[in-house]
């Protein structure tokens, strides 16, 4: 790398001085990024926490009292304004995963193993089971709300076969089956892309020893497949786990948090108490304190299947 | 020898292993269709339902029995939806959006893979801490941070946020770190400048990454919902289309028909940019399970 240092400082025209002078060249590469990155990623960083320690009403800039860590204290204060409608929302959002996150990783990677056989049309079909991830969450939202309408086709269905219809996004636990197919249709195209990828990293050599040890298509996925598997398996849990805990578009516009908030998410709850209360201080505390729950879910993902890994 | 042998019956074995019974090749070819037809009803459904006129909505037949185009008509003409601005606002963010990550993202990704300076590790790690960091933590301060800027209702407030993300740079650096070196040293040695480099050696070399960078930043831009409605939420005829589609259904709420033509519209281009760019857009999203 040495030889490019020189050659910058022959090709600026700067080579009086040699060497020693450190070329400002590579900090114009870097500098439009690096101040996009400081305003919107470093810096909100520091921001983010600073906010959260004062009673900052948005509407109100003359009167910002310094609160310590009172916004913090709040969120588990039975008796704050905030208590009820936080600790719903994330009981909700911990409900929401439970519901998705094990088909988004199970079903994705059914799909990833059907499509790594040879057979014709493979192509068509990872080109269908691919395309929802490309929409909109608007898109799939309002698609899969009118097909729950109680109007809706899925009604309609259930009618044709004698059953009751259901009111599916006005009653629990009917929302959340309508916001997981709904999610399952539009995301799980990603995830089951990584399974794919990582399945035909697998040597082939592996299950020609298997089969010729007499090894059935079912033993072979379990004792070679999965194994093989297993750091992207804890990779693709920990993004899937992250976006689920991330929801937001699907509740907003297929049910508004509905009913009786019973869909309504940590990201719901801040954009409501942040953006249109205007309390951003105990916005900003909510989101800290989620991003610190979310980081410690990953660690404790990593620590517990990477430990496995190792074995 | 052995190469060809073992192709040969790697080919050989997948046959038989569909083949294997009647009953199982059945039973997969079931479960593969049943799975398409999950991912493409609903679509189908959706543009059934743009075609239909008011009466037949309601219905569930799969051909509609008068098709009609009013749907698209009457959310094109309702002055109160700004459809068309949409569209253009959408489509104007996007591509900005995309003109600037590559811009920015394959500089900083050059500067990262091939150059030397004080602090580049230091600062290359602090954006790698930052992948690991939940994005909820900084909306609320970019929020306060772009009204300060007076950016609240804006195309910068949408799009400046986001150029922050370390995404691209990894991406291009990974990139730009598998070409051989020899290139740029040739280059050096006739006297070529970094920046010449840059332009005339590497930028040609590195058609397939930009495509690909810009394919998924393009649609992500298209398709993002949360911050363009934190943003833009306030002003009606600055609105994206996705927001715009949400307050559609705010105000049209069982006018289905017309709801699912504002859908179709938002859809449409994506799906002929994915029918088109199906190879990148699937290649950049393997890349990110190499990288987990």
């Amino acid at each position: 790398m040495a030889t490019n240092v020189e050659s910058v400082n022959v090709s600026t025209g700067r080579a009086t001085r040699k060497k020693k002078k450190v070329s400002i060249v590579p900090y114009l590469f870097i500098a439009p990024h690096l101040l996009f990155f400081a305003a919107f990623l470093a810096w909100p960083f520091f921001y983010g926490v600073y906010i959260s320690l004062f009673r900052f009403d948005f509407l109100r800039p003359e009167n910002r009292p310094f609160v310590g860590l009172k916004n913090y204290a709040n969120l588990f204060d039975p008796g704050s304004v905030q208590f009820d409608k936080f600790w719903n929302a994330l009981g909700n959002t911990g409900e929401f995963i439970l519901w998705s996150v094990l088909p988004l990783v199970g079903i994705a990677l059914l799909l990833a193993v059907l499509l790594n056989r040879n057979y014709p049309g493979r192509g068509v079909f990872r080109t269908i089971f691919f395309a929802p991830y490309t929409l909109s969450v608007t898109v799939a939202s309002v698609l899969w709300w009118w097909i729950f309408q109680q109007t809706g086709i899925v009604n309609e269905a259930l009618q044709g076969m004698g059953l009751k219809p259901v009111n599916w996004l006005g009653d629990l636990p009917g929302a959340w089956v309508a916001i997981t197919v709904a999610t399952i249709w539009w995301t799980i195209g990603f995830n089951t892309i990584i399974f794919l990828t990582a399945l035909q990293e697998i040597p082939k050599s592996l299950y020609e020893a298997a089969s010729l040890d007499g090894a059935n298509s079912r033993q072979q996925f379990f004792l070679i497949t999965v194994p093989m598997l297993r750091s992207v398996l804890v990779f693709v849990l920990t993004i899937t786990l992250i976006a689920s805990a991330n929801l937001f578009g699907q509740p907003y516009i297929m049910t508004a948090g509905g009913p009786a908030d019973g869909t309504q998410t940590v990201i719901y709850r801040i954009f409501f108490e942040g953006i249109l209360r205007g309390q951003m201080g105990t916005a900003a505390a909510m989101s800290i304190f989620v991003a610190i729950l979310l980081l410690s879910l990953t660690y404790l993902n990593f620590k517990f299947f990477g430990a496995t890994e190792q074995q | 020898m052995t190469t060809l042998q073992t192709t040969h019956k790697n080919l050989q074995e997948t046959d038989v292993e569909i083949g294997e019974s009647k009953v199982s090749k059945f039973g997969f070819y079931l479960t593969l269709i049943l799975f398409a037809l999950f991912f493409l009803l609903p679509l189908l459904w959706m543009v059934v339902t743009a075609f239909k006129p008011f009466e037949e909505w309601l219905n569930p037949n799969w051909i509609p029995v008068n098709p009609t185009i009013e749907n698209f008509t009457s959310i094109f003409n309702d002055k109160s939806l700004p459809v068309v601005n949409w569209f253009l606002n959408s489509l104007l963010i996007a591509f900005l959006f995309t003109a600037a990550i590559l811009i920015i993202d394959s500089l900083a990704g050059y500067a990262y893979a091939r150059l030397e300076f004080p602090g580049k590790n230091l600062l290359f790690g602090l954006m790698l801490a930052t992948l690991v960091m939940p994005g909820i933590m900084f909306l609320i301060p970019n929020y306060i941070t772009v009204s300060r800027l007076d950016w609240i209702g804006t195309i910068q407030g949408v799009i400046a946020p986001g150029l922050s993300g370390v995404f691209g740079v990894f991406f291009m650096r990974q990139f730009f770190q598998s070409l051989p070196k020899e290139l740029e040293e040739a280059a050096y040695i006739d006297g070529a400048g970094i920046w010449r480099t840059f332009v005339s050696v590497i930028l040609p070399l590195s058609k397939g990454p930009i495509i690909t960078l810009g394919i998924i930043t393009f649609l992500t831009s298209w398709n993002d919902f949360l911050w363009p409605l934190l943003i833009l939420g306030g002003n009606r005829k600055a609105l994206t289309l996705p927001v715009g589609l949400a307050t559609l259904q705010g105000q049209y709420t069982f006018d289905y028909g017309k709801l699912m033509a504002g859908a179709l519209v938002l859809t449409v281009p994506v799906l002929i940019l994915y029918a088109i760019f199906q190879r990148y857009i699937i290649r950049s999203i393997s890349m990110t399970g190499i990288k987990g």
